[in-house]
């Protein structure tokens, strides 16, 4: 604590010219700052690169598992052949090249007290602040019959990857003819449209390539995010799409791999194709940190990003209870911006700066038809709130070349947010 | 209230852009600035969102002005542009055109 607090204060010494301190700590010793950040997708590399920017001569270091980061966005055209998992695939070169030193390594274990992560090989790295971005976890332990295991049968390509080729091999090796069963999870999961975006893409495969085909979704939820859209769509472009809500009876109780089967309260659907989307939890390191709560997630102040249960811990991204704002990438992309300012601030012993962030969420419903929805969030009594008046879904009645520019800012914001992480 | 509004808005003309241009500290970020570069890129990468950072401050602000308003056609700005006040939009167009 006291060495920390004078590492603050030399810093503070040579930014005083700039800025007096607000909060001004004694101390003596020497030492550029420390941060770490873990998991490097949309919220923590960004974060790691944007602290960096803000203060050059702190130590950096980005923790993540992989060396090739599998973007989520888009990768429901890849299971639909729309495109190629190679196009969701970015390194971590550009993020070097800033000075953030990135060790390719599984953190393990925090030690908040102690201030340090553990790496999978024994290696401890102290911090003077941590940034947890670790995604989410799928719970193996939640929906019955749904193992690892489970998940070769019946993939969840939630996190994507090697599970999100399983699924298109599996759609490309079915016959036509042959029914695909979906199911969606309960509030609160990564991506709330993607379900949903995913639906209509698979329809699309079907409609073009396997016409003697269906598509059934199993929905734990009556209403879901831009459902208007989504459904009238489905009404325009896909007969071959059946979406069954919770109070039709929706909701699956458990899963039988062994012959893709979802059992609901009201009957068993058995599948030639199976896709289930489990429900979820904040990726492991967040529990082993101590920031996650009973819902297994993490409650943060909405300003800073700092944990609501470890000092010196942020946390953004999907593994965040973040009030309105939805787990996306623009949103941890606009999240670690916010974290990685408020972190500089509090190493220099400044007041963070007032919060205000957007997020920006496009689905494709067919390749040339995308849809859209907007939010800008302030916080409200420790809560991110949707700012009022502000934010909302693409308009239900406009015409084809709305959706059609729509669909071409889709692929341009994933062109430039990709670009802004990674490149 | 409409007064001090008033007061803080000429306040953020005359003082924006100093104030961004001085250092690129934390906390000159102005809020909701930082999300701005998850949709528009740099000019260089080319888009078909437009880029945002060459521009004149004050084209932003009458931009955002007509999102708000509805007389500038959008798909998505009119409904991000209402959640930002003249004055919050000042210092953001401000701080962008000092971004590198």
């Amino acid at each position: 604590m006291r060495a920390n607090a004078s590492r603050r204060t030399v810093l503070k010494g040579l930014t005083a010219a700039l800025a007096a301190p607000l909060f001004p700590r004694p101390g003596l010793a020497q030492g550029a700052p420390r941060v770490v950040v873990v998991g490097g997708g949309f919220g923590g590399a960004t974060c790691a690169r944007e602290v960096k920017r803000h203060l050059p001569n702190a130590t950096v270091t980005l923790v993540e598992a992989s060396p090739t980061f599998t973007a989520c966005p888009f990768s429901n055209g890849v299971i639909a052949g729309l495109r190629e998992l190679s196009q969701q695939q970015f390194g971590y070169d550009a993020v070097r090249k800033d000075g953030v030193e990135v060790v390719i390594k599984a953190a393990t274990a925090v030690d908040p007290q102690g201030r340090s992560v553990t790496l999978a090989d024994g290696t401890r790295l102290p911090y003077d602040r941590l940034v947890l971005s670790p995604g989410i976890d799928i719970r193996f332990d939640a929906l019955p019959g749904y193992t690892e295991g489970a998940a070769e049968a019946m993939p969840h390509a939630w996190k994507a990857g090697e599970q999100t080729a399983l699924l298109r091999r599996q759609l490309e090796a079915m016959e036509d003819g042959g029914t695909v069963v979906m199911s969606a999870p309960a509030n609160p999961f990564r991506c709330p449209p993607g379900p949903y975006e995913r639906a209509s893409l698979i329809a699309h495969y079907l409609k073009t390539r396997k016409p003697r085909s269906k598509l059934l979704v199993l929905d734990a939820k009556d209403a879901f995010s831009k459902q208007r859209l989504f459904q009238a769509a489905w009404k325009e472009l896909y007969p071959n799409l059946e979406w069954i809500s919770l109070s039709q009876g929706g909701k699956v109780n458990e899963v039988e791999p062994a012959t893709k089967t979802f059992v609901t309260d009201f009957g068993r659907h058995q599948a030639a194709v199976a896709n289930v989307i489990p429900p979820q939890r904040a990726g492991r390191i967040a529990e082993a940190a101590g920031v996650t709560d009973r819902s297994g997630w993490c409650p943060i102040d909405p300003a800073t990003f700092e944990s609501r249960q470890q000092a010196n811990i942020h946390v953004v991204g999907d593994a965040t209870i973040a009030g309105g704002m939805p787990k996306s990438a623009f949103t941890a992309n606009a999240q670690g911006k916010v974290c990685a300012a408020a972190v500089a601030a509090l190493l220099k012993g400044e007041k963070p700066g007032e919060a205000k962030l957007i997020n920006t969420c496009y689905s494709l419903v067919a390749p040339d038809y995308g849809i859209s929805v907007a939010g800008v969030y302030r916080p409200v009594n420790g809560v991110l709130t949707d700012v009022e008046g502000a934010g909302g879904v693409s308009p239900a009645d406009a015409p084809r070349s709305y959706r059609s520019a729509e669909a071409d800012y889709a692929e341009a914001w994933f062109k430039t947010i990709t670009n802004e992480v990674f490149g | 209230m409409t007064a001090n509004r008033a007061v803080l808005a000429v306040l953020c003309m005359a003082f924006a852009v100093p104030a961004a241009a001085q250092s690129s500290a934390a906390r000159d970020v102005p809020p909701g600035a930082a999300a701005c570069s998850g949709c528009h890129a740099p000019p260089q990468l080319g888009s078909s969102v437009p880029p945002i950072r060459d521009r004149d401050p004050k084209d932003i602000v009458q931009a955002m002005q007509e999102f708000r308003s509805g007389k500038r056609p959008a798909t998505i700005m009119d409904r991000i542009a209402k959640g930002f006040s003249d004055d919050e939009t000042q210092a953001i167009a401000a701080w962008l055109a000092a971004q590198k």
